[in-house]
């Protein structure tokens, strides 16, 4: 079973001659432990579809399984609660909070969803050792580095075993080693069974991912097939 | 690609035999670009002729030979390093060639085109990717070279988007006259 699934799922703002289709008729599924790029440019819906993947915003028509679970059919609390417990968002412009450390930020949702300081310290620690920032976990968002936030940011959409992760153009101002970090990130992430669903414009990154898929004008215009090996590349690979 | 330039480069460390060359010019290239004996000792006789290499005098000719680079050599080699890579005259871009042609042909759907490219160029970056992720890591040299073909493949993608944008556009805005269109363009056509 696939841990998100997005049937039919059509937005559409305004109405009559205003009315502007923001995405429509997007089928999609993300299974445990892959990592799905949504590549298209500025304005083909990329956004939109995942806010409404995360529950952020109501689809006009179709309908957004999460587990198995309707999120059409969900009361307000429980799809609150699956906000906090279930998906971990990462955005363009990281969204820390700049009076809370690194650890602060990234323990928020534990917090927020009732576990003990202490216990949410523990576990804040632990993520942000995994992904080599220990160091970092007392310091503020203005000490660290672009990609250093991006990782915290990360570390906060990772944390208390959440198994969806969506994240919004991740590299956004990124360098390229930064940018290629956060995504070598998010596909060891998947490996450990989370399924991620990154929107980019960006070939390069988008190239981590095991399946792309193509958003244009909010539709679904193609996808990758699977990759044969890379060992390919090297038997047929350029000549001088 | 500049094999014989690289063999200097190589010979630049120490003396060498061509089999060695020809091994250590794949691994040092990540083993993407193959380069066969002959090609090698092809290459070599043409260095020896034109006085930028030098073998061991009295040894046997083939595999048994070994080179060294002269101060001729040696010279050519920094020039070459130091000299930009010609990159004036655009290269003959049969994508691009394809792109002009489609649309020029009634009833082709060119932004469907563009999409069998782009998925094409996109799933041959995954798969450089996973190279880079599988091995990169261990092999900085190979690292390079997946790093310059990602940005090679990129710079497909970011042009196809770029036409696709243009032909978005294209729809709503009327294009300028032909009169408008300004005398450098001729003078880049006769350049070309």
């Amino acid at each position: 079973m696939s841990l998100l699934e997005l049937r039919r799922v059509s937005k559409t703002y305004g109405t009559g001659p205003n009315e502007v289709h923001a995405v429509a008729d997007i089928d999609l599924e993300v299974d445990r432990g892959s990592l799905i790029a949504i590549m298209g440019p500025s304005g083909s819906g990329k956004s939109t579809l995942l806010t409404i993947a995360g529950s952020l915003e109501e689809p006009t028509s179709g309908e957004v399984f999460i587990d198995g679970d309707s999120l059409q059919k969900m009361s307000h609390n429980d799809k609150a609660r699956l906000r906090r417990r279930t998906v971990g968002y990462v955005f363009q412009e990281f969204n820390l909070l700049a009076g809370l450390t690194a650890v602060e930020n990234v323990t928020l949702p534990l917090e927020l969803d009732g576990v003990s300081a202490k216990k949410a310290r523990l576990a804040g620690l632990a993520v942000l050792q995994e992904l080599g920032l220990a160091d970092q976990a007392a310091r503020y968002p203005d000490e660290l580095s672009g990609g250093e936030r991006q990782r915290v940011a990360i570390a906060r959409a990772m944390i208390g075993g959440r198994h969806l992760l969506l994240a919004d153009e991740p590299s956004g101002a990124l360098d390229q080693a930064n940018g290629e970090a956060v995504m070598r990130m998010l596909l060891s992430a998947c490996k450990q069974g989370v399924a991620a669903v990154v929107v980019t414009h960006e070939a390069q990154l988008a190239s981590w991912a095991d399946r792309v898929v193509f958003l244009r004008d909010g539709r679904i215009v193609d996808r990758t097939v699977p990759p044969p090996s890379a060992e390919s590349l090297l038997q047929t690979g350029p000549q001088p | 690609m500049s094999v014989k330039h690289a063999l200097l480069g190589l010979l630049s460390e120490r003396p060498k035999y061509g089999h060695q060359l020809r091994q250590e010019f794949e691994e040092k290239t990540g083993d993407v670009w193959p380069l066969n004996v002959g090609q090698v000792y092809t290459t070599l006789q043409r260095l020896e002729r034109d006085g930028l290499v030098e073998s061991d005098e009295g040894d046997s000719e083939g595999p048994q030979k070994r080179f060294r680079i002269t101060a001729v050599g040696e010279q050519e080699l920094a020039e070459w390093l130091m000299t930009p890579t010609d990159l004036t005259v655009p290269p003959r871009d049969e994508l691009v060639i394809k792109v002009l042609v489609a649309l020029d042909i009634p009833g082709v759907d060119v932004r469907r085109v563009l999409q069998l490219h782009r998925r094409y160029v996109v799933e041959l970056m995954q798969q450089w990717t996973r190279l880079k992720d599988d091995e990169g890591r261990y092999d900085f040299r190979l690292a390079f070279v997946v790093d310059a073909e990602l940005f090679r493949l990129d710079s497909v993608i970011r042009w196809l988007d770029a036409v696709d944008g243009r032909l978005k556009r294209e729809a709503s805005e009327p294009r300028p006259a032909s009169a408008d269109i300004p005398i450098l363009r001729r003078r880049l056509a006769v350049r070309r």
